[in-house]
């Protein structure tokens, strides 16, 4: 056991059990999965990426790029996670990643002895034959460090908003001066910190007092403070976003945080950089930092022969508290002109070899290469960087957005004296990137190749990649490539710092609208009327509709032709609230919609309505409805179910942004209004069997009139999309489920999207979206007539005379009669001669089994197809071929005399 | 140098000390036959071309900065041809072809990886519509097969497959043939076998402007000084319209962030590129093992090549809809790149408005899957003064005659 | 995330609004030429610089406005009515 007796900030009186690997161990409260693992002794942790190199734990913090664990298993299994981040708790499972059977043996260990060729751009080099993909599978099994986790993620996410005046990230000594000065300035403030102790490297340098402003901040009512929150990401218009670790046990695992700040305020320190000697991966190597911090702050000391590789003057500290602790320590100064060149010890360090050819024992090897500010958020923000010679680091330069750097992350880290030594000499592996296994050799062979931009770099050799994020390694990388290039690191520059600045878990980015809050689906006013009437559901356009009513052993195949004829033969009843309706009302009502409609709403008498057909500025054919004229100043536009919200904000576009002079106001109102259409020859019996005030012998196709049905106020359109006399009656849509049962009882059959679907193609009525897309005009569909007759602009008109559309062999809506089997929607028409792959004339777009012609019928677009009736075509589907003959799209009551009633 | 096992084995024998370049960097010369504006896949891709097919070796590429780093490095690396036009098909489905033998012919391996691209289907509408977009490719002479909800289960088992999702997968169709490619490689792959032929790769050398007149142009002003050229290639997707405004015509093309993430590097969990139409997100994983993800455009126009939270937070719910075991997984790194973006997602291929300048640009989001052909046939077009035929509908006249390529309101899926 | 300043509303953030693309743009008459016709669907300025759109506080007042907006910062320089004119910006 290496735990020291006192000291550190760990509650020494509670045991604190969890797994790691298999064995059953023991920390305290305070403690990380880290810092309990190194006070039970355990300093290998897991494998490298790519070489499978034995790896211990190298940090005390974020910038860990060794010790990855996977903890949990199942569907709460979390991979890839830094064992210096992870908070102990009674019952943490974790176990090494990236290794088989475990870390200390590893059968993919035996990629060291090819390490030789895995040198940076070998696969570049190599498997270019026969072919990459042959040699994938094993070389994508070997990579990828822990396990995704499997099934559904048992917790759940929330996302809150806060703006503050003035936000401090990190709470340090300098983040926690900061947020005092600013909360003294009487503004809102929050203080956000990562660890769940606030405190920052005053935990590990107890010399420093914190306690005291951070009960002065407590106290005060304009101060708010997160910890356990990490910010991730600065974005415009000063912006964060954070991540925060929720406690409490049976709320959110975690809550993303999408700040706003009149001011930012960046105080998240610095982290310590590693020397680049052979062997400097090995367990027992550490930043020197790290090891100040597992005794100062959990009470650990991780070694008992110490050595210490510095550079710089900030590991005085260190050598001074290993002492006090009990430990023997070396310091090796390359400013001296000694410098540890090799750590012996393939588990773990045994011993450090030095430039004077000496070999110092130990077991544990520290090391300082200097000191890299926090600079992520501000280089995030849109702030330049400078290099600091003095401190051999990038600090911030120039702000773009109203944000300041302080303490360490401003490049204030005291007198560090350095000297850099950016490559130790000597030969062997010089880890610099640990998470990606990236060597100095790596960058030499970069910067020889001319992959010398630092971003050529990062790509070519993974430098910076890893799940690190290049902590410690891209500043060590680019002095390399300087060095070899002869540029200073300033001239070299750093990669652009994107976001995350740690990793963030999806849930917290996607939130609470996953799954079937994710576009949330519309139940229509009298879902469960049609549930108890034996309905199968289906989506539509988010709205979920009855798809048909099929009965006992029936399927619902049978039950939409059973359905269908029933509408042919008597009285049914189809729920078609999603209808989209809009009123348009207004002194301009009518001049608007002639700009919005091919056809002419101005001529339309009240109470009539009339088949409108709407069009993008593109001429394409986006929507189409029946609209109907309440009043002089008032119209009721319908849209298809789909289009219901889309054309209503086209409207308002139009109004607002073109027509500004025009006084119309666009009412939607599809979810105000349930609508019940009952179709057939029986339709006007049954409506007048239910009951109404409206005279059903002076009501002619395509008139309106309103008053009751069944007692209940009502609209009522004649408009058909069955072929059949049909009533749309439009209810409050509270009473839906009334009126619904009110037909029910006077025996209206009930049917389906399907049979409408059936029932519309016997008619060769056209469905937007399923007959066209985005491409078909309106003379495609035979729809052009009303345009000759119209003399005034509506939206899309022009585009109908460029010279595309006026082309001869454009696609047309037509009939297709096979001579027997179904047509498939999607099959090729074949053009003249038939060969696959060949020119294609057009595709079938509706195909149904007709149960009123007791034969297979279906549309399509053809290829200048109007001219061609009569023509007998060859169609493509998936490897079969059919023909059939080109006809009249309308297949039943050709004089439509039906609609009538 | 050839680049093999063997040569590896050689160099490692000697410490892999003196590498050669994998292209110079040297200083501009005063006057080049063709000067290529943009150095990413398309811009040396063409150069490439030039050489190789043409004989046209006097060429450089300019680049703003480091080659590869527009949205040639920003993407998220699929390659496929599935495609419902003819003209659309016959483009993309040859650059899969000149793909499929590129890692050989360039002697670097650009790691293709025909893995499949499949498309999922949720609705019956979904179904039928995927039918008609198969059987087109199958007329187009690309590869399509329609998948059973079974076979789905098999290829893409993270899926969410209960009856209760909220976008369920009732099947879907897959192209083969597609599948990914690195990224960088297929840009360091064009430089180092362009370079070999005589193409000077120029980079940190921003164009600033032109000098021409009614004859066409004369020479590219540069930070680097003004550079004589013969005719001018422009392949700077992203940046068409600022190159443009330069030369004094407008393109019909608006400048969008398009983002795209990963996550932190797993074992093997998904072995296809998978696209859910219903959400938009399309994702796959890397050979490091990290999900690369994508979605649609950020909602405003911008240049900043920067991630922005709320497309993101969009994404990610839309892939945690479809993958619900991914959410506990963490997203590694989120970036951004500048796509040209046109009314109808169709390339603009052709000549530019001034006399012996040639556009290759409006690639939208998928501008990486075309370079092979995009170089292929803009190095045709710069040879010989006309468009190759399989780019001849992607003109700028197009616009004026309605005779738009839009595969998107087509197939009612955004490509 | 952007913070828009909707005219009726007070500032809010991006989610709330849909962007309407560039404002300012004619609708030619009937008669325009194809070229005309062309320019009007599909060219735009698309500058590296200071854009003006129009935006729709979606989930807010509903009302279009427009925006002056740098493409290149993201730094929106000025908002104002569908009605006025461009303002100048430097």
């Amino acid at each position: 056991m290496t735990r020291l007796p006192t000291g550190g900030l760990i509650d020494r009186s509670k045991a604190v059990r969890f797994r790691f690997n298999g064995r059953d161990y023991a920390g305290h409260p305070g403690d990380t999965l880290a810092s309990a693992l190194l006070a039970n002794g355990v300093r290998l942790i897991g494998r490298s990426f790519k070489y499978h190199r034995p790896r211990g734990i190298m940090a005390a913090g974020a910038e860990e790029a060794n010790a990855l664990v996977q903890l949990g298993s199942g569907s709460s299994a979390e991979p890839n996670l830094k064992a210096t981040q992870v908070p102990l708790r009674d019952g943490l499972e974790a176990t090494s990643v990236n290794c088989w059977p475990g870390p200390r043996f590893d059968l993919r260990g035996i990629n060291q002895l090819a390490s030789p060729l895995l040198i940076a751009g070998f696969y570049y080099k190599t498997f270019m034959w026969p072919s990459w993909h042959l040699f994938e599978g094993p070389i994508r099994r070997a990579a990828g460090l822990g396990l995704a986790p499997e099934g559904p993620d048992p917790d759940r996410y929330v996302h809150a908003h806060a703006r503050h005046d003035v936000i401090v990230v990190g709470g340090g000594p300098a983040g926690l001066a900061a947020a005092h000065d600013a909360a003294l300035a009487g503004g809102s403030v929050l203080l956000v910190e990562s660890d769940f102790e606030l405190g920052g490297s005053a935990l590990w340098r107890p010399e420093v007092e914190v306690a005291p402003a951070i009960a002065a901040l407590r106290a005060m009512a304009n101060v708010t403070i997160l910890t356990r929150t990490e910010v991730f990401g600065y974005y415009d218009h000063n912006s964060l976003a954070a991540v925060e670790t929720v406690m409490a046990g049976d709320g959110p695992r975690q809550r993303l945080w999408k700040l706003r700040a009149g001011k930012v305020i960046i105080a998240t320190g610095a982290i310590e950089r590693p020397l680049v000697f052979a062997g400097n991966d090995r367990p027992g190597v550490m930043l020197a930092s790290a090891a100040q911090a597992y005794v100062q702050r959990y009470g650990v000391l991780p070694g008992h022969r110490i050595v210490i590789a510095t550079n710089n003057d900030s590991t005085k500290e260190v050598a001074s508290v290993l002492t006090a602790a009990g430990a023997s320590v070396d310091v090796v100064d390359s400013r001296r002109g000694l410098s540890v060149t090799h750590a012996k010890g393939a588990l773990g360090v045994k011993a450090a070899r030095l430039s004077d050819g000496r070999t110092l024992p130990c077991d544990l090897l520290l090391m300082s290469g200097g000191w890299s500010p926090v600079v992520h958020l501000f280089s995030q923000s849109g702030g330049s960087l400078r290099y600091d010679d003095t401190i051999a680091a990038f600090v911030p330069a120039v702000a773009r957005q109203p944000v300041e750097c302080v303490g360490g992350a401003a490049g204030d880290l005291g007198d560090l004296n350095i000297e850099p030594e950016w490559e130790t000499p000597g030969s062997g592996k010089k880890f610099v990137d640990f998470a990606n296994d990236v060597t100095a050799r790596d960058i030499a062979i970069a910067a020889s190749e001319n992959y010398r931009s630092v971003e050529h770099l990062k790509r070519y050799t993974t430098l910076g990649m890893g799940s690190d994020q290049g902590k410690t390694s891209n500043v060590n990388g680019l002095a390399l490539m300087g060095e070899l290039t002869g540029r200073a690191p300033g001239n070299v520059g750093t990669t652009k710092f994107r976001p995350p600045y740690n990793p963030v878990t999806f849930g917290a980015l996607a939130g609470p609208l996953v799954g079937t809050l994710h576009t949330p689906i519309k139940c229509l006013p009298a879902h469960a009327w049609h549930a108890e009437q034996g309905a199968v559901f289906e989506e539509h356009g988010r709205w979920i509709r009855p798809t048909a009513y099929p009965r006992s052993g029936e399927s619902w195949e049978a039950a939409a032709q059973r359905e269908a004829l029933e509408a042919r033969t008597s009285a049914v009843l189809f729920d078609g609230s999603p209808l989209g309706k809009i009123e348009v009302c207004g002194p301009d009502a009518a001049v608007f919609l002639d700009r919005i409609y091919v056809g002419t709403a101005s001529t339309l008498k009240p109470g009539r309505s009339r088949y409108g057909l709407m069009l993008s500025e593109h001429g394409v054919i986006v929507d189409d409805g029946i609209f109907v004229r309440l009043a002089e100043d008032r119209f009721l536009v319908h849209t298809t179910s789909g289009g219901a919200d889309r054309i209503a904000l086209a409207m308002e576009e139009w109004l607002q942004c073109e027509w500004t002079d025009l006084r119309v106001a666009i009412l939607p109102a599809t979810s105000q209004w349930a609508v019940m259409t009952v179709s057939g020859p029986g339709a006007r019996q049954m409506i007048a069997d239910v009951g109404t005030d409206i005279d059903l012998a002076d009501f002619p196709h395509m008139a309106f009139r309103e008053g009751t049905v069944a007692g209940f106020a009502a609209r009522v359109l004649r408009a058909s999309f069955t072929g059949e006399a049909s009533y749309e009656i439009s209810v409050a849509a509270r009473h839906a489920t009334a009126l619904a049962q009110r037909f029910g009882r006077a025996g209206a059959v009930p049917i389906g999207v399907e049979a409408l679907n059936i029932l519309r193609t016997e008619k060769g009525y056209l469905h937007i979206g399923v007959d066209t897309d985005g491409t078909t005009l309106p003379d495609d569909v035979g729809m052009a007539g009303p345009i000759a007759k119209k003399a005034s602009d509506f939206v899309g008109r022009r585009s109908l005379l460029r010279d595309d559309a006026a082309r001869e062999d454009r696609l047309q809506l037509v009939g297709l009669l096979s001579d027997g089997p179904m047509l498939t929607v999607g099959s090729q028409v074949l053009a003249p001669g038939g060969t696959v792959p060949g020119p294609s004339d057009g595709h079938v777009t509706s195909a149904v089994f007709s149960p009123t012609l007791g034969r297979p019928i279906a549309m399509g677009l053809v290829r200048r197809g109007r001219s061609r009736k009569g023509e007998v075509v060859e169609l493509y589907d998936m490897g079969t071929r059919l023909k059939a003959t080109i006809v009249d799209p309308v297949f039943v009551d050709k004089a439509g005399e039906k609609l009538n009633g | 140098m050839r680049y093999s096992l063997l040569s590896l084995a050689r160099k490692a024998a000697q410490g892999h000390r003196d590498w050669p370049q994998a292209w110079r960097s040297p200083e501009p010369k005063p006057h080049y036959d063709v000067v290529i504006v943009g150095g990413g896949g398309h811009g040396l891709a063409t150069a490439y071309y030039l050489a190789k097919n043409h004989g046209v070796t006097n060429v450089a590429v300019l680049e703003k900065g480091w080659i590869g780093g527009g949205n040639t490095g920003r993407n998220t690396t699929v390659v496929r041809s599935n495609y419902l036009f003819p003209e659309s098909a016959a483009f993309y489905d040859h650059s899969v072809k000149l793909y499929e033998g590129l890692s050989k012919e360039l002697n670097y391996n650009i790691m293709f990886s025909q893995r499949g691209m499949i498309t999922l289907a949720h609705t019956r509408h979904d179904l039928e519509a995927q039918r008609r977009w198969a059987n087109a490719m199958r007329m187009n002479g690309v590869d399509s097969d329609l998948l059973s909800l079974e076979e789905m289960r098999e290829q893409v088992p993270a899926l969410d497959y209960s009856p209760s999702a909220r976008f369920p997968v009732i099947g879907g169709f897959i192209q083969r043939r597609g599948g990914t490619a690195r990224h960088d490689a297929v840009a360091w792959g064009y430089a180092r076998a362009a370079d070999a032929l005589g193409v000077d790769i120029i980079q940190n050398c921003e164009v600033t402007g032109f000098d021409y007149d009614a004859d066409g142009v004369q020479a590219v002003r540069t930070s680097r000084g003004t550079i004589g050229a013969g005719r001018v290639g422009l392949t700077a997707s992203g940046h068409s319209t600022v190159l443009a405004d330069r030369l004094g015509f407008r393109l019909p093309i608006t400048s969008y962030a398009l983002q795209a993430f990963v996550s932190e590097p797993v074992k093997p969990v998904l072995d296809k590129v998978v696209l859910s139409p219903a959400t938009g997100v399309y994702l796959s994983q890397s050979d490091k093992g990290e999900l690369v993800i994508g979605g649609g455009l950020d909602l405003y126009a911008s240049y900043a090549q920067r991630g922005n939270l709320p497309t993101v937070e969009t994404v990610v719910a839309g892939m945690l809809t479809m993958f619900p075991s991914f959410s506990r997984m963490r997203m590694l790194r989120q970036w951004a790149g500048i796509v040209d973006v046109v009314h109808d997602s169709t390339p603009v291929f052709g000549p530019a408005p001034v006399k012996r300048v040639y556009l290759n640009c409006g690639w939208g989001t998928g501008g990486f899957k075309a370079i092979p052909a995009g170089g292929w046939c803009m190095a045709h077009m710069i040879a010989k003064d006309e468009p190759h035929p399989l780019t001849a509908a992607f003109g700028l006249d197009r616009f004026a005659k309605g005779a738009l390529i839009d595969e998107a309101a087509a197939s009612g899926i955004a490509h | 995330m952007l913070l828009i300043h909707c005219p009726h509303c007070g500032p809010r953030d991006e989610g709330e609004f849909t962007c309407g693309g560039e404002s300012h743009i004619q609708r030619p008459a009937l008669s325009a030429s194809a070229e005309d016709w062309a320019e009007y669907l599909f060219l735009r300025h698309n500058p590296a610089g200071v854009t003006y759109e129009r935006w729709r506080h979606t989930f807010g007042c509903e009302r279009w406005f427009n925006v002056a907006r740098c493409t290149v910062s993201h730094r929106i320089e000025a908002v104002y009515a569908m009605t006025e004119a461009k303002p100048d910006i430097a």
